[in-house]
């Protein structure tokens, strides 16, 4: 009851929250200097000209007009066509999304194995040199951001030593006729592993950009939230019962450490789906993130609408999902 | 949490593995051409719409489709779709005569109606064609045999000229009517030297080569273009090798690259000019201050320190190439002349005159380090000028409202390279690109846009553009160089326009 309770709130809290974030960009983007109409004025436009294309694009109405007009689409699933490319935006930003959920769970899991090792390495070793270098090395990981580690991967692994793609998703001479744009699962489903190495021999580079700081900030939170553990009764019941030290760190402190560092990864998750508009730009990586710099560069009002409520929605939704899975860990709340 | 021998052997095996699998294709002979290109490809139909006026996508267009009239790699016209053409002795009427024997890439020939049909839906008002004011004066529109006739009101000396400019481009009648809008979006046919085999928004689009193509073959059969945005990527895919052609990259990169074993490079001129727009407000309305300005930049030295040499400097909006130019206009960088300017309307460095400059950062190259320098020497004379920095689209916006700075620094590109397209649109008061609200020079271009007499046109703004040097109503500063950095195993012919392409490049 209190799971459905909370799943419902937070579906309300999701609506208004959009609803926010829909009214706020509406606004925002037409009144910041930029109008999309002077970019597309022909040299010899007239002030008829002008007023035809304002009217043509509905930017001769008041922003209310525009917004009710605009959200009376939305209900009906039409987010507007895309000035620049004139196609629908609502297919559009559904077609990149998978790219870029595939690129940002890739991110994620590589982040998880790293900062989850050097979390346990450190905790194993903790009090040593090893925790001392672990700990240099996050501090270092964390100051420099992921688009600079970007060109330092592009430098290593594209240039000196290139094992990996610079640039792209997929091979252009690879032939694929999947129906769905989250290629990584499909490619797998159809056993197409030739695709699939090619996916992730483009998405390596990129996660990986993305995946260092917070690989760092897992390694940080992790290690302290452990050894906060090891000093708890029960772990020291565990050694007394003869357990080794891997057993008593991975078995016994893990799942209990494991809580805070969730639900961090949870917040930071957002934060990594945020970042890849960098990233995918640095790598030319066809995803939401490449499309919403685009559409900001070409001032495509209702390209740039569609791409924020996205990215507002899927920030919330991950939001939700962690809560959800906190609650299902953390008897505690479950029971309450 | 030890690490044994066995396990790094394995993870060194599985790295190697997935390395070795994933490695790029790196060419040894070059079968299929990929070049890194610094632009998206937003849509496909390169008459309507705002990619159908962004210069620095044509050359994906040109590879698709056949302007109705080419333009060679030195600017000037060619014989294309369209063979011949001329108006009829009072100028009323104009006559075109189409090529023959060309084909569509679906195979359906092509014909003089194809030409009339593109024409009739390029000056249709509804059809969304930025460049409408410009096809939209010629009406019954007729095709007879192999000739297309038109009627034209009212003279416009430049109509042929924009049928090999922006949205010039013949479409397939038949074809269009068939699929409509979204399904020549999706599957685009025209007559060029290249067919679109398959394009992946954002990503790249993979060209074959058009067997049939009137001009002939192109030498590579198959073609990659990926749109890599940013330099420094662009930069890493050919020194990589995973790709041969690319442009756009810094200047400090392309000297260092071409310098590199297998990587050359070519740098040419292109149409596109650096320039400073002058809005006559606030103080830019005493020409001393205007002309002080403009003595007071040393272009040779900002292309020779910034841009590492690669640029050329103008003193009009014509370049060298454009049919207009006049080589005895100068502006000579001449600081103690700009001092007495200065000083005869009561300023000096003690005094210094005070406006506004605005500019992009990063939207050309060293576009903000350029105003910076330009800054710094205007300080020397007397002026103190504050930098704004903009978006390139509000640039567009202010321009459009007559609302810029007193000074604003912006590229102009005018392909065509007629003055029409050039000082015409720049200095013209009415058009929404100009900020030059002066009635000397108003009078002065008015004449010009209906000129029958092509001479006297050509001398006519050239005069304009003498009194425009003359009173320092603009500031012209350089004629843009374009990198182009390639393997060393293809052969790459720059064009003039700026326009990269791949059915000029050929097997070094």
């Amino acid at each position: 009851m209190t799971l459905l309770r909370l799943i419902l709130l937070r579906i309300l809290t999701t609506a208004i929250t959009l609803f926010g974030v829909a009214v706020i960009v509406f606004v925002v983007i037409r009144v910041v200097p930029g109008n999309p109409i002077a970019m597309m004025l022909p040299p010899g436009a007239t002030d008829a000209d002008i007023a035809r294309l304002q009217a043509q694009y509905g930017f001769d109405k008041s922003i209310f007009e525009q917004f009710i007009i605009w959200l009376g689409g939305v209900m009906q699933g039409d987010f507007g066509t895309s000035i620049s490319l004139r196609q629908p935006v609502s297919m559009l930003v559904l077609g990149r999304l998978p790219a870029t959920l595939e690129l940002s769970i890739f991110a994620l899991v590589i982040a998880v194995i790293i900062g989850g090792m050097m979390a346990l390495t450190g905790t194993r070793y903790r009090d040593t040199k090893t925790e001392g270098a672990i700990d240099v090395t996050a501090g270092m990981a964390l100051s420099v951001p992921d688009f600079l580690w970007g060109l330092v991967l592009i430098l290593l692994f594209g240039v000196l030593w290139p094992v990996f793609h610079i640039s792209g998703r997929i091979s252009p001479s690879l032939n694929i006729d999947f129906t769905t744009n989250f290629y990584v699962f499909e490619s797998l489903l159809r056993l197409r592993f030739d695709v699939w190495l090619d996916l992730l021999s483009h998405m390596f580079m990129p996660a990986l950009a993305l995946a260092i700081p917070l690989a760092a900030i897992i390694a940080q939170l992790l290690k302290q939230s452990l050894k906060e553990t090891m000093h708890l009764d029960y772990v020291t019941l565990a050694r007394t019962k003869g357990y080794g030290e891997h057993h008593v760190i991975t078995r016994e402190a893990l799942p209990n450490a494991i809580l805070p560092t969730l639900t961090l990864v949870g917040v930071q998750f957002t934060f990594l789906i945020g970042g890849t508009v960098i990233i995918e730009r640095l790598f030319s990586y066809e995803g939401l993130g490449n499309m919403a710099i685009d559409a900001v560069i070409n001032r495509d009002l209702p390209l740039i609408q569609g791409i924020v409520i996205l990215f507002a929605l899927l920030f919330t939704l991950v939001n939700l999902a962690v809560d959800m899975l906190y609650v299902v860990l953390n008897p505690r709340l479950r029971h309450a | 949490m030890t690490l044994s021998r066995r396990s790094l052997l394995k993870s060194s095996a599985a790295a190697a593995t997935f390395a070795v699998v994933g490695l790029p294709s790196f060419a040894q002979a070059i079968d299929e051409l990929v070049i890194a290109y610094n632009v998206n490809l937003p849509s496909w139909d390169p008459t309507v719409g705002l990619s159908a006026v962004n210069p620095t996508i044509q050359g994906f267009y040109q590879s698709v489709f056949d302007l109705f009239i080419p333009q060679n790699t030195d600017l000037s016209f060619g014989s294309g779709i369209i063979t011949d053409y001329g108006w009829n002795d009072d100028r009323s009427a104009i006559w075109m005569d189409v090529r023959e024997g060309v084909s569509w890439h679906n195979g359906d020939p092509l014909t003089a109606e194809d030409v009339a049909w593109s024409l009739t839906r390029a000056g249709n008002p509804d059809s969304g064609n930025p460049i409408q004011f410009i096809w939209g004066k010629v009406n019954n529109i007729q095709t007879d045999g192999n000739r297309v006739t038109a009627d034209m009101p009212e003279y416009e000396p430049t109509f042929f000229k924009w049928m090999s400019f922006l949205t010039g481009y013949v479409m397939p009648k038949k074809y269009y009517e068939e699929v409509g809008a979204e399904g020549f979006e999706a599957a685009p046919v025209g007559t060029g030297p290249y067919m679109v085999e398959k394009f992946e928004r954002n990503a790249f689009v993979r060209l074959k080569a058009n067997e049939n193509y009137w001009g002939g073959a192109p030498e590579f059969k198959t073609v990659t273009i990926k749109f890599v945005t940013d330099a420094a990527s662009r930069v890493a895919e050919v020194e990589s090798g995973n790709s041969h052609v690319t442009l756009e990259v810094p200047y400090e990169e392309f000297d260092r690259l071409k310098a590199k074993d297998g990587i050359d490079g070519v740098a040419a001129p292109i149409s596109d000019i650096g320039m400073i727009f002058l809005n006559d407000i606030e103080v830019m309305t005493d020409p001393n201050v205007r002309m002080a300005a403009a003595h007071a930049i040393d272009k040779s030295l900002i292309i020779e320190r910034l841009l590492s040499g690669y640029g050329v400097p103008i003193d009009t909006l014509q370049t060298p190439d454009y049919v207009a130019y006049d080589d005895s206009i100068k502006v000579p960088y001449d600081p103690e002349k700009s001092k007495e300017l200065l000083a005869a309307s009561g300023y000096g460095p003690d005094n210094p005159v005070k406006f506004k400059i605005q500019t992009t950062k990063g939207f050309k190259p060293k576009d903000y380090e350029m105003v910076q320098a330009i800054v710094g020497l205007w300080r020397r004379v007397g002026i103190e000028a504050e930098i704004e920095v903009y978006e390139i689209a509000k640039h567009f916006e202010l321009r459009a409202a007559d609302q810029l700075a007193p000074a604003a620094f912006y590229n102009w590109g005018n392909s065509v390279g007629d003055p029409t397209t050039s000082t015409g649109f720049a200095m013209f008061g009415p058009s929404p690109h100009s900020v030059w609200d002066g009635e000397d020079t108003f009078n002065a271009i008015l004449p010009l846009w209906g000129e029958a007499d092509e001479a006297k046109r050509i001398e006519g703004w050239k005069a304009v553009d003498k009194r425009i040097a003359e009173n320092a109503e603009v500031i012209p500063l350089l004629q843009y160089v374009q990198p182009i950095l390639h393997t060393d195993a293809v052969k790459v012919t720059p064009h003039r326009s700026g326009a990269l392409l791949p059915h000029l490049m050929t097997r070094a």
